[in-house]
């Protein structure tokens, strides 16, 4: 089913929130709601989008090469994005992310054996006073998760694996 | 003394409607509306010597009485992109403090016209925005937000917009570019937004921290909000204070505090004692500060921290100390401006990628000095060329930190 038909009472508030004449604004809540269930959006969605709003594939395409939180490819259920910019390196953020990995058993940028986290190492995302942080982006949107330790973030994936259940 | 901007730290539960209500909340909006003509909103703005918090320092009044009034309609946008690193303190506000902020801009909104208005936030500030969201509906069921607002001719809606990981939207033209739907890449200026800005038309854009100043300025008078502060920097501003000190956060001062009271009283000093070598005082953007006595008794204002070979910029303090090596202080932020770079303009986006591979050979002991030598002239050539400030800002830390730390560049190249 097509994008706009699948979740036509959503892209219709999305769109409501432009002017008729500028509804390309839209595509980037459209881009959020087209990576909502396999965390990537693919080339129906695409097609999809530019079709609703007169635009064409490319450039929707290039909307999403463009943004970090868009991809075009599948990964772990849950991007894990930690930050290791400098004020969150200062607080341990770069030895996190080693050891968060070790424990894993993957490299940054690789995902679990079971599909559930991808671990990535990201740039600021304004929580420098509470690192180590990290968000996860999943299914449910983006959420923050802040003055981390590599324990209590063993954790957090035990319990994302028991929502999968 | 209590806070103006933090007031969720005075008052409990002032996300909540009933309670900003009774905390004078709205009385502002409804007075401009009820009893004020749009350019005297302005007025009283401009009186107060308010200045724009995103980093630039703009004096707000004046931006806004440059909107263009030949050409309609108008738009107003809030800018929540927030993505300097040190930066975090728009986000508290947002959480804590939503209605003031909202307050604030639609007061704006009124001053300049605008019956529609966008807070443009960063993408992964999702539970804010789906909180705002919130909120906005709550505006809008009290009759603060829609059609005839107190009765009088004037309508105002309010919408966010997410924004998708990048540094670049927080330039209010690559901001405006995003909003469209588009790359954000950053136009060029001139024509600047108040007179062509979103979809063309004259747009006002404030960062978060402006606006949220707005109402308790009308409440309280222009003099009232020009009684804090000092002659160049009036009011107030939140601090964000990051690094290696033992008590980071978020600290709302006047300006004109110094930096040992931030770092020291509120800050709490170094962990474990130790000396700070270097301060960033605007982020990853920032020059490097040389500490010494005399610094930390610097009063942080816009012009006085220039004096310092340095900006303010948005007041995002980190604080380096005496373990922290130079080199890979700006491998890290070149690191950032690399993937940051929007890619429009050459010498950023090819500056920027010379300069992360020579920092990477610097920082993994694989240099001569004549690679520091090399580095210190490519940012240096990029100065002045770049299309917009996000250019230039990639080359601060590297000038300041060759320039002013030769030691750590030589220790780096030895090894």
């Amino acid at each position: 089913m097509s994008l706009d038909k699948k979740y036509s009472k959503e892209v219709k508030q999305i769109l409501s929130k432009y002017p008729a004449e500028h509804k390309r604004s839209a595509v980037m809540p459209l881009l959020y709601l087209a990576q909502r269930e396999e965390g990537y959006v693919n080339k129906e969605a695409i097609q999809d989008i530019a079709r609703v709003l007169d635009m064409t594939e490319t450039e929707v395409a290039s909307i999403i090469g463009f943004y970090s939180l868009y991809h075009d490819k599948k990964a772990g259920k849950y991007r894990m994005q930690v930050c290791t910019d400098l004020p969150c390196a200062l607080r341990g953020a770069d030895e996190f992310l080693e050891k968060l990995c070790g424990n894993l058993g993957i490299q940054v940028g690789e995902t679990t054996e079971d599909g559930l986290v991808t671990v990535e190492a990201v740039m600021c995302l304004a929580g420098c006073d509470r690192a180590p942080m990290f968000q996860t982006q999943g299914p449910d949107g983006i959420k923050y998760h802040e003055y981390m330790t590599v324990d209590r973030t063993m954790e957090l994936i035990e319990a994302l694996k028991g929502d999968e259940k | 003394m209590s806070h103006v901007l933090l007031r969720h730290r005075d008052i409990p539960d002032i996300n909540k409607l009933n309670v900003y209500k009774k905390n004078g909340g709205f009385d502002a909006f409804k007075k401009a509306v009820t009893k004020m003509k749009p350019n005297e909103v302005t007025d009283v703005v401009k009186n107060s010597g308010l200045r724009g918090r995103g980093g630039a320092g703009f004096p707000t009044g004046l931006k806004w009485s440059f909107i263009d009034n030949k050409s309609w309609p108008h738009y107003v946008v809030a800018n929540a992109d927030e993505s300097e690193p040190g930066t975090f303190k728009d986000r508290e506000i947002m959480e804590s403090n939503p209605f003031q902020f909202l307050e604030g801009l639609a007061i704006a909104s009124y001053a300049v016209g605008a019956t529609v208005a966008y807070v443009y936030l960063r993408g992964e500030f999702w539970q804010v925005a789906a909180f705002l969201d919130e909120k906005i509906a709550e505006m809008e069921e009290a009759g603060y937000l829609g059609d005839n607002l107190f009765g009088k001719d004037y309508s105002l809606k309010i919408f966010t917009h997410l924004g998708a990981g990048a540094y670049i939207c927080g330039e209010e033209t690559a901001l405006l570019e995003s909003l469209e739907g588009k790359r954000g890449q950053p136009r060029v200026r001139p024509p600047f937004p108040p007179a062509v800005g979103l979809y063309g038309k004259p747009t006002i854009i404030n960062n978060v921290e402006t606006f949220t100043n707005v109402p308790m300025i009308l409440a309280n008078g222009a003099d009232w909000y020009k009684s804090m502060g000092t002659s160049d920097s009036a009011g107030v501003k939140i601090f964000s204070l990051s690094g290696r000190v033992r008590k980071p956060g978020n600290y709302e001062l006047p300006f004109g505090s110094t930096f040992r009271q931030l770092i020291y009283e509120h800050g709490m000093g170094i962990q474990d004692g130790r000396p700070i070598k270097a301060i960033m005082p605007a982020g990853a953007s920032s020059s490097l500060i040389v500490v010494d006595e005399k610094v930390l008794d610097t009063p942080m204002d816009y012009a006085t921290v220039r004096t310092l070979g340095a900006d303010l910029g948005s007041a995002s303090v980190i604080v380096l100390d005496e373990t922290v090596d130079i080199d890979w202080v700006i491998n890290k932020t070149i690191h950032f401006f690399k993937h940051e770079s929007c890619g429009k303009c050459t010498t950023c986006r090819e500056g920027n990628h010379w300069m992360r591979n020579l920092t990477d050979r610097i920082h993994h002991g694989k240099a001569s000095s004549e690679d520091v030598t090399l580095l210190l002239n490519v940012a240096k050539q990029m100065q002045g060329k770049c299309l917009c400030a996000l250019g230039e800002f990639s080359t601060m830390a590297v000038v300041t930190g060759i320039e002013r730390f030769p030691e750590d560049f030589k220790k780096a190249v030895k090894a």
